[in-house]
């Protein structure tokens, strides 16, 4: 076992973890945080991404013991308190969902493109959703939400 | 996952000795094939050796007309550094086509080369341009550091530290993705230097990364988009798989060397 000590959503965690434990079931088992989806588990679907040290990463294909003292946040820390964040907003607007499992990786990666994007467009935003695949939409209102929240961020 | 040890290292002399202590452990930086492949269970490590850390890996320079990149610079930095967009642009475009965002944030340039996976793309580019790869013992040229399918010329105890790239303008990488993994169905790299040309062909070879000698001899000898046509790379030795048989990858590569060199002479 090996200690992890992180922030997560602006609140200190330490635990005991197995070495071999996914970061993901840490966030989902650990701390109960189970707005964090296990999709496909091969680091294809994107369903598991969440920001370490602000970078959106797979987190089911990183240990947890690798984020032994980052700052990690997950979608549950995005809204300030009632208020949504404006990419969830945006994604409830624009009807950017229908099943909804893969909508917190969604987001997770959508407010990493806008932060690193100034300027935004369709194209962009289609080859920059490589990694989060989504198997109702057909992505136009995923596209339409992410652009409009680029617009108020 | 098999259970195993792990241990985050400071520095490349620490990471040295927990491999020399430790003949059954691997070295962990951004874990992006490793980890998926003992979740696979196709391999299982008794300890991991964390290298992610250590700051004398992660650095980009220009050094005597060369970019040195340290072995745990990630993909996301190589595509995004304004140093490499300007000397050697195929480089970051390179990088900006590896997997997706994600995982372009975890993986690196060292973990790529050190695995030799026969469809990545940054042993296309250490061979395309002529390589030199600095390790914890000695200096390597490319084209003594790839061996076969995900063999390189690294001893168990050896890491890489860093690649030096010679800023060669007139360079071009095309790859046909997969279109699942994003690795290379076939990736052609081209460059041209006053003295050299260089052709490298990855997710091709049964045997990974080579260079194109007859690509290389016909541009030599004329640099024109008919010398490209004209030579055709043959199935003998391609792979085959459910992705494509040898002879569609091998007619890939062709495909991959006339876009590639079309690329430079945009």
């Amino acid at each position: 076992m090996s200690l992890v000590e992180l922030e997560i959503n602006g609140n200190k965690v330490s635990h005991d973890v197995e070495e071999r434990q996914l970061l993901v079931h840490f966030i989902r088992d650990d701390l109960s945080l189970t707005g964090t989806h296990v999709g496909c588990d091969t680091s294809q679907c994107g369903a598991c991404v969440v920001h370490v040290d602000g970078k959106a990463v797979k987190s089911c294909s990183m240990l947890a013991v690798q984020a032994n003292n980052s700052k990690i946040t997950t979608i549950e820390g995005l809204a300030d308190g009632e208020n949504l964040h404006p990419v969830q907003e945006a994604f409830r607007e624009n009807h950017g969902l229908q099943c909804g499992f893969c909508t917190p990786g969604m987001i997770m990666a959508a407010v990493d493109i806008i932060n690193r994007n100034s300027i935004l467009n369709e194209k962009t935003v289609r080859e920059e959703l490589e990694g989060n695949l989504c198997r109702c939409t057909g992505y136009q209102n995923i596209v339409k939400s992410i652009l409009a929240a680029s617009e108020k961020m | 996952m098999y259970q195993f040890n792990y241990k985050k290292v400071e520095t490349i002399q620490e990471a040295v000795n927990e491999l020399t202590a430790n003949p059954d452990s691997k070295i962990l930086a951004g874990g992006m094939t490793l980890i998926p492949t003992m979740k696979q269970r196709l391999a299982s490590p008794e300890k991991l050796i964390d290298i992610r850390n250590i700051e004398e890996l992660n650095f980009i320079r220009e050094e005597s007309n060369n970019i040195i990149i340290g072995s745990t610079t990630n993909h996301f930095t190589v595509s995004s550094s304004d140093l490499i967009k300007e000397k050697i642009p195929s480089l970051s475009m390179l990088a900006e086509g590896i997997g997706d965002p994600h995982v372009r944030n975890m993986g690196t340039i060292g973990g790529a080369i050190s695995n030799n996976d026969p469809t990545a793309d940054y042993p296309a580019a250490c061979l395309g341009l002529g390589a030199k790869i600095k390790t914890s013992k000695r200096e390597l040229m490319a084209d003594e550091f790839f061996i076969s399918l995900f063999e390189t010329a690294l001893d168990e105890d050896e890491i890489v530290v860093s690649i030096s790239f010679p800023i060669i303008k007139d360079s071009f990488y095309m790859k046909f993705p997969n279109p699942a993994s994003r690795y290379a169905m076939a990736g052609v790299f081209i460059s041209k230097n006053e003295t050299d040309i260089r052709v490298a062909v990855t997710g091709a070879s049964e045997n990974g990364v080579f260079r194109w000698s007859e690509m290389e001899e016909s541009l030599s000898n004329n640099w024109s988009k008919s010398s490209v046509e004209n030579i055709k790379l043959s199935p003998e030795g391609i792979m085959s798989d459910i992705h494509g048989s040898s002879e569609y990858r091998a007619n890939l590569a062709n495909i991959m060397a006339i876009r590639a060199f079309e690329g430079i002479n945009e």
